[in-house]
């Protein structure tokens, strides 16, 4: 699968927050999006996963533009885990399961014993098989993102988009998630606040300053000490991690 | 569907065929129930004849006709409209992703209850006759929500707390109009007549209005039951609608246009009867959880039985006086609201 993002602007309101950006990702590549807040990586990645349609360029997935394909066979093809949960009705964990099951059913009739059969594998895959008939409010936050992983799964999608998914999360289960979605299979294209985690988990790195990518490339060569002060105001100071040798950056104030 | 079971749960299947049963069987009792008492195996042996084409003898006359022209299509009546009322407020929970909000809150009822009156109070389009009444109050309750709909819009689509609130704020409008209406006309009966339709009626009911009112309901919840996936992808949110393939202002729009059109028909031939679109679905998703496929199901013949109830109460309580029906519907749904909101409260600004 291929993602390209193809001179992409997106408006809101009358305003425009992403100008043209250029991205592009290639088959099971793990992508991150890094900025600032108010940077523009959740308008982007809304435009991705069609909440939002570009005001300018297009979403290219295997060459298709995104926009102008039906919604059912674009939800085929990506899946996204949205910052947004209603508290309003409490669906069963299964049940949320299988509304990623939505774009593949037709017509009238709930889910098949096979999209039931994708459903419960999902589950135990994402290490939520226990949970399926609590009810999805009431499940802690890391467990929230696990189910919504496997919905994301159960949609077969080649393309998963994850805005900030590792937010509210304690440090075991932001690893434990990265390592799932990683291990998922589809190219991911993922937000991120921590850089650290962005570095350790992700292929590459687009970052994003005011609606612009200003830079991109593996983590290692993005994420430098100047770039990192122009665009987040924040010094940085790489060290090593004294087991794996992966390079961590500490931060603080200039 | 083999879905797994839960033991929160009522399983849907007997329980819906359960339901079923109690509204075929409560269909009878609203016949056989009145004022006038007509006795349960008479009452049995009139429908009998009815339904075969079976002979009566000359003194039965009065009343088959009370078994079969009044008391039968008002009964079905009261299912057809608690069955509408019901599955629109489910409709309209999803619509506004609020399980609190009912299908009066986009100003449809106040909207409704414009053109009723303007029959009743001030005789406007005497020329339609008997269907005076259930036009006007069908066309104003459509102008009201069109005018929710155009309020309410935004560039970004229906969103719904601003429906929420621009049908409140219109309702407002539309009962100023109505109380206008009601103290420029200064006739006592019509005024009765007319606070006997605020409150919802089921008194004037014949067969004439069943059809049209059945066909809406049931083409409604049809039309709702097809679209139970894209409203469980909606009550997750915007977002996540999208993400599935589900476009929201789309669906909301279909949503508006289905509620509107069901609810219109409905409040055309009953009045503003309140609380039960709130209660049933509410009732229906304790019992068998919120996936709409299930809701949908049950809903409806819970809000036809409730509703074939609350008429026989309303006409027995105080025989041969009649009560409005939404005069029991608010006795039974302001407590059954308050102890929703309470146990509910982490979702209503408590914490």
């Amino acid at each position: 699968m291929d993602l390209a993002l193809d001179a992409l602007s997106v408006e809101l309101a009358g305003t425009r927050l992403v100008h043209d950006v250029a991205l592009e990702a290639s088959a099971g590549q793990v992508v991150g999006l890094v900025g600032p807040n108010g940077s523009g990586k959740s308008t982007l990645l809304r435009c991705v996963y069609r909440a939002l349609r570009p005001a300018a360029g297009a979403v290219l997935v295997d060459g298709d533009d995104l926009h102008a394909l039906a919604p059912r066979e674009a939800a085929r093809r990506v899946a996204a885990l949205p910052q947004e949960h209603s508290a309003e009705f409490d669906f069963t964990v299964a049940e949320v399961v299988a509304m990623g099951r939505l774009p593949h059913r037709r017509g009238f009739g709930g889910p098949s014993d096979g999209d039931l059969g994708r459903c419960a594998e999902a589950l135990r895959r994402v290490g939520a098989g226990h949970l399926a008939e609590r009810g999805f409010l009431s499940l802690s936050g890391g467990e929230k993102q696990r189910v919504l992983i496997a919905r994301a799964l159960v949609q077969e999608p080649r393309l998963l988009v994850l805005d900030e998914p590792t937010n509210h999360l304690d440090i075991g289960h932001q690893l434990e998630v990265l390592a799932l979605v990683r291990a998922a299979g589809p190219t991911v294209l993922t937000a991120l606040h921590d850089l650290n985690l962005a570095a350790g988990h992700c292929d590459l790195l687009y970052v994003l300053r005011a609606g612009r990518i200003v830079a991109s490339g593996p983590p290692a060569e993005v994420l430098e000490p100047g770039l990192l002060a122009e665009v987040f105001g924040v010094r940085a100071t790489p060290v090593r991690h004294p087991g794996t040798g992966a390079v961590h950056l500490l931060f603080d104030r200039p | 569907m083999s879905s797994p079971p839960d033991s929160r749960r009522t399983p849907t299947a007997p329980l819906a065929i359960g339901l079923a049963a109690a509204l075929l069987l409560s269909l009878v009792c609203g016949v056989a129930l009145g004022s006038a008492e007509l006795g349960w195996s008479r009452v049995l042996r009139l429908l009998g004849a009815g339904l075969t084409g079976g002979r009566l003898e000359a003194g039965e006359a009065a009343a088959y006709a009370i078994v079969w022209e009044i008391r039968l299509p008002r009964t079905v009546l009261a299912a057809v409209v608690g069955a509408g009322l019901a599955a629109t407020g489910v409709a309209v929970q999803a619509l506004v992703r609020n399980a609190l909000a009912d299908p009066f809150v986009l100003g449809v009822s106040s909207g409704a209850a414009v053109g009723a009156n303007a029959v009743l109070l001030l005789g406007a389009f005497a020329s339609l006759g008997v269907w005076a009444i259930s036009a006007s109050a069908f066309g104003s309750a459509l102008i009201a929500m069109v005018l929710v709909y155009l309020a309410a819009r935004t560039a970004f689509g229906l969103t719904p707390l601003r429906l929420v609130l621009t049908g409140t704020a219109l309702s407002y409008g539309f009962s100023a109009l109505t109380a206008l209406m009601v103290f420029a006309a200064a006739r006592g009966e019509a005024a009765r007549d007319a606070m006997m339709w605020l409150l919802g009626s089921l008194g004037g009911a014949t067969w004439g209005s069943v059809p049209i009112a059945a066909a809406t309901v049931l083409a409604g919840i049809a039309h709702l039951v097809c679209a139970a996936g894209r409203l469980d992808a909606l009550a997750m949110g915007d977002e996540t609608a999208a993400s599935l393939g589900v476009a929201p202002d789309r669906l909301r729009r279909e949503l508006f246009v289905v509620t509107a059109a069901v609810t219109g028909t409905v409040v055309a031939v009953s009045g503003a009867i309140g609380f039960v679109g709130l209660m049933v679905p509410h009732l229906a998703r304790m019992l068998v959880g919120a996936g709409h496929r299930r809701v949908l199901l049950v809903a409806p013949l819970a809000g036809a039985l409730l509703l074939v109830w609350v008429d026989i109460v309303s006409r027995t309580l105080l025989a041969p006086a009649e009560l409005p029906v939404g005069v029991v519907t608010a006795v039974l749904g302001v407590p059954c609201f308050l102890l929703l909101m309470r146990r509910r409260g982490h979702a209503l600004g408590g914490r």
